[in-house]
C-alpha cells in the first residue's frame, strides 16, 4: 500500500440554516481554505472528487455547481458520488495508489435546510415496499433504538450519556451547532420525539461543507510535519430491508474495521458518525472499543451533522488529532443509509 | 506502486425500451448483471465489489438508489460505490471500476449503469431551475440546440448531414437486438418530415426515453489471463471536467472533451486516432453531435467532421465506424448509456458484437458525456494483452 496522507482538513461553521449563500458559496472559501492549509500547489493536485446529494437540494445535477467553487480550469480530473464525502475520500485514496498522482483535493457538501429531511431521507428506501409508507428517518433510528434496548444491556441513560458528552467535548468545537452542559437526568425528563428517542438523541440538522487535501509519500512529508497517515480504509455495505438484518449490531462496520486494521493497536482517538445516540452504542459494541479512547471529542454528528459531509469531517477531526500531536492512532467512520445500512472505517496513524 | 493491467471478460445488457414495466428496478439491474456474469462464467460469490452509476436520482424519484439495490446486485458484506457524474456516469462509472483493479484493491469488480426513465418524465427532470436564472431550457434539446446552431454556422454544414446520422445509427441498431428503436422504414424523408423540436433539432435526430441496463465484470490480468472467452484489455481511461459557467469557454467544441482524449490516447499509444482506432462508440444523444465530436476527438481538422459523416467514413462499412450498435439515438437510459458506449467499444474488441460486428477491430473507443457539455469520460479497449 501506498503512504496517503491527510493533510490538510477545513470546515464551514455548521448551521441550522444558511439561508444567505447556496451550496456553492458555502463551499468556496472552506476549498480556498483547505489548499491554503495544505501548502500543496494547485497544479499539484492530480484529482478531485466530491459527495452530495441531489435530493437535499431539490433539483438534479447539483453537484454540477459544487465544480464551480474549486477553479476547474484548465479542466481537472474530477469525480462524484452520490455518497457521503468519506466515499469520495475513497475514491481518491484509490488513485492515488497508482503512483500516478500525488495529491487529491476532496469535498463533500450539503444543505439539509430548504426540506424537510426527515422526510426527505424516507425517499432513500426501497420504492415498492417501504418509501409508499413514508417512514421519516427518526422513526427508522427510533425502531432501531428500541430494538437495542430490548435486545441488549444498553439503557435510555446511557443513549443520554452520549448526547451530555458530546454536546460538552463540543464547547471546544468552533465549528458546531449544538454545544453546551446538558445534564443527564434532565436529558431523561424530555418528552419522547419519537420513542424511545429524545430529541436529545437526535443530531441537529445542518447545513454545512467540507474539504480534506491528500498527499502521498514525499510530498506529504514535505508540506507537513506530521501528515496523518491513512493506514487502513474499507467499507461495507449491509441489506437494505431492515427485516434481513440484526438492529442492534453492525456487522459491517466490524468488517471493515478488521479489514482495516483498526483493532490491530489502541486506539487514541474514536470519530464515529452516529446521528443517533444508540448508534453510537451499537458502533462502539460492533469495534469492540476498550477503555482508553476518546470518542468524538469534536462533538460528533450529535453537535453537528451537515448530512453528505458529516462522515467526511470524521476523517478530518481524526486527522486533525494526529497532525496536532495529541493522538498517534485514529480511526474514523461514515455511514450512509437506513439504521447504519453501509459503512466506512478508515484508520489514521502519525509517524 | 504501479499502475497494474485491468480487462473486461464479461458484458451484459437489458433489452432497452420506452417502458420495461415487466420489471421493478432491482429486476432490470439485475437483467443486465446476471448476463455479464454469465458472460463472464462467474457467479455472484466471485465478485469482490460493485460499482453503481446512474444519473440524477430524480428520473426515478429513488434517492441514492445503491441502498435499496445492494441486495439484487449481489453486494451485501461488499464494498459499494455509487458514482454521479451526470450523462457520463456510465462511463465515469467503469472508469471507477477500472482504478480499483488498476490499483490493486480487488480483483473481481462488477460494475452496473442504468436508468429507469419511464418511471418519471426525464424532459423535465433535465430542466431544473437554475439559480437566478428564468427556466427558459425545456429538456437537454433546448440547452445543446443553439451549440449545434454555432457548429453549422462555423463549419459551414449542409442540414442533411444531421438527417444521415438519424437514419445510418437506426438502421445499424437493426443489428443489435438490445436496441430500443427498430425502425426498419427510416429515411432522410422520414425524419425531414418529423418535427422540429429545437430548431434545427427533428424528432427523428433525438435520443428516445429509455428503462435500460448495462453491466461488466472488470478483472485484474491474472483472472482475465484464465478466462474462457476473450478479454477487452483497457488500454487507457480517462476523465476531465471543467465549470457550467465558465465565460467563454467553447460549448462547441470543448476543451475537456479534447484532453481528456489526448490523456487517453496517450495512455494507450495512439498518435493517429483516425489510423490507430478502428471503430468508436461515441455518445450522439442528438444526431449533429456525431461530427461535433468527430473534431473534439481528433479524428478529423476542426470545421471537416461533417464531410466524414458526408463520405460514409462513419458508417458500419466505413473507414471508421461510429456507433454500430446504433448509439444514443437507439437506445438512451441515461445513465447506462455510457457504459453501453464503454461496452459495445469492449465487444468489438473481443469479437463478440454479433450482427454489428466489425472484422477486424483490434482496437475501439468508448466516449461518453454529459451536464452542459462539461464533463467527459473515454476508455481504449484493445484485443492485445499487455
Amino acid at each position: 500500500m501506498r503512504d496517503v496522507a491527510v493533510v490538510s482538513f477545513a470546515q464551514a461553521p455548521s448551521r441550522r440554516r444558511v439561508p444567505e449563500a447556496n451550496e456553492v458559496e458555502i463551499l468556496m472559501p472552506v476549498v480556498a481554505e483547505a489548499v491554503e492549509k495544505s501548502g500543496v500547489p494547485r497544479e499539484k493536485i492530480g484529482f478531485t472528487c466530491s459527495g452530495s446529494c441531489d435530493y437535499l437540494a431539490g433539483q438534479p445535477f447539483a453537484f454540477v455547481w459544487g465544480l464551480e467553487a474549486i477553479a476547474a480550469w484548465p479542466p481537472i480530473r474530477e469525480s462524484h458520488v452520490e455518497m457521503d464525502g468519506a466515499w469520495a475520500l475513497y475514491e481518491a485514496w484509490v488513485l492515488l495508489q497508482e503512483g500516478e498522482i500525488d495529491a487529491a483535493l476532496v469535498y463533500g457538501f450539503g444543505k439539509s435546510s430548504p426540506g424537510s429531511i426527515r422526510d426527505v431521507m424516507a425517499m432513500q428506501l426501497d420504492p415498492y415496499y417501504y418509501a409508499p409508507m413514508w417512514p421519516d428517518a427518526v422513526s427508522l433510528a427510533a425502531l432501531q433504538a428500541r430494538a437495542m434496548l430490548d435486545g441488549t444491556d444498553h439503557t435510555e441513560r446511557e443513549m443520554a450519556e452520549v448526547a451530555a458528552r458530546s454536546r460538552r467535548d463540543a464547547k471546544a468545537n468552533p465549528h458546531a451547532q449544538v454545544t453546551g452542559d446538558f445534564d443527564v437526568d434532565m436529558i431523561l425528563a424530555e418528552d419522547y420525539l419519537v420513542s424511545p428517542l429524545r430529541k436529545s438523541d437526535c443530531a441537529p440538522i445542518s447545513d454545512g461543507a467540507a474539504v480534506v487535501v491528500l498527499a502521498a509519500d514525499d510530498l506529504a512529508r514535505s508540506v507537513s510535519s506530521r501528515p496523518a497517515w491513512i493506514r487502513g480504509i474499507d467499507h461495507r455495505i449491509e441489506p437494505h430491508s431492515l427485516g434481513a438484518r440484526d438492529l442492534t449490531t453492525s456487522e459491517s462496520t466490524a468488517v471493515a474495521a478488521e479489514r482495516a486494521g483498526a483493532l490491530d493497536d489502541k486506539l487514541d482517538v474514536v470519530e464515529l458518525l452516529a446521528p443517533f445516540t444508540h448508534q453510537e452504542l451499537i458502533l462502539r459494541d460492533a469495534l469492540n472499543l476498550k477503555n482508553g479512547s476518546a470518542i468524538n471529542p469534536s462533538g460528533g454528528a450529535l453537535a453537528a451533522n451537515p448530512v453528505m459531509a458529516a462522515g467526511l469531517i470524521r476523517i478530518g477531526e481524526a486527522a486533525a488529532r494526529i497532525t496536532d500531536g495529541s493522538a498517534d492512532r485514529a480511526l474514523a467512520h461514515a455511514t450512509s443509509g437506513p439504521c447504519l445500512q453501509q459503512n466506512l472505517v478508515c484508520v489514521l496513524e502519525g509517524e | 506502486m504501479a499502475k497494474l493491467p485491468a480487462a473486461v471478460v464479461g458484458i451484459g445488457q437489458t433489452k432497452h425500451d420506452t417502458k420495461r414495466d415487466d420489471v421493478s428496478i432491482a429486476g432490470l439491474v439485475r437483467e443486465a448483471a446476471v448476463r455479464a456474469l454469465e458472460d463472464a462464467q462467474m457467479t455472484w460469490s466471485d465478485i469482490d465489489a460493485v460499482v453503481l452509476g446512474k444519473a440524477p436520482d430524480m428520473f426515478e424519484g429513488v434517492m441514492m438508489p445503491e441502498l435499496y439495490l445492494a441486495e439484487a446486485l449481489g453486494a451485501v458484506g461488499k464494498p459499494m460505490l455509487r458514482v454521479h457524474t451526470a450523462g457520463s456516469v456510465g462511463g465515469s462509472t467503469a472508469v471507477v471500476a477500472a482504478h480499483l483493479v488498476q490499483a490493486g484493491i480487488h480483483e473481481r469488480v462488477l460494475t452496473v449503469a442504468f436508468e429507469k426513465q419511464s418511471e418519471s418524465n426525464a424532459m423535465w427532470a433535465l430542466a431544473p431551475k437554475i439559480p437566478f436564472q428564468p427556466t427558459l431550457v425545456a429538456g437537454a434539446g433546448g440547452y445543446f440546440a443553439p451549440h449545434i446552431r454555432e457548429y453549422i454556422r462555423r463549419a459551414h454544414a449542409p442540414d442533411h448531414i444531421g438527417r444521415k446520422v438519424a437514419v445510418k445509427d437506426r438502421i445499424s441498431a437493426l443489428k443489435n437486438p438490445y436496441a430500443h428503436l427498430h425502425m426498419p422504414d427510416i429515411s432522410m424523408e422520414t425524419v425531414e418530415q418529423s418535427p422540429i423540436l429545437w430548431d434545427p433539432i427533428r424528432f427523428l435526430e433525438c435520443c428516445p426515453s429509455s428503462d435500460g441496463a448495462c453491466a461488466m465484470v472488470l478483472t485484474s490480468e491474472r483472472v482475465a489471463k484464465s478466462a474462457s472467452k476473450s478479454p477487452a484489455w483497457i488500454k487507457g481511461t480517462a476523465i476531465r471536467s471543467e465549470p457550467l459557467g465558465l465565460a467563454g469557454r467553447d460549448e462547441v467544441n470543448p476543451r475537456a472533451g479534447r484532453d481528456c482524449a489526448k490523456d487517453v490516447y496517450e495512455q494507450a499509444g495512439i498518435t493517429d486516432p483516425r489510423k490507430d482506432i478502428d471503430v468508436v462508440e461515441m455518445y450522439v444523444p442528438f444526431s449533429w453531435y456525431e461530427p461535433m465530436w468527430l473534431e473534439n476527438l481528433f479524428f478529423t481538422d476542426e470545421g471537416t467532421g461533417w464531410k466524414m459523416t458526408d463520405d460514409d467514413s462513419t458508417a458500419l462499412g466505413g473507414s471508421l465506424p461510429v456507433n454500430p450498435s446504433g448509439g444514443v439515438l437507439s437506445s438512451n437510459p441515461i445513465g447506462a448509456s455510457g457504459m453501453l458506449r464503454f461496452a459495445e467499444a469492449a465487444m468489438q474488441v473481443r469479437g463478440t458484437a454479433g450482427e454489428h460486428q466489425i472484422d477486424g477491430a483490434r482496437t475501439a473507443l468508448g466516449h461518453a458525456y454529459g451536464g452542459g457539455s462539461q464533463f467527459f469520460a473515454m476508455w481504449v479497449v484493445s484485443s492485445e494483452a499487455p
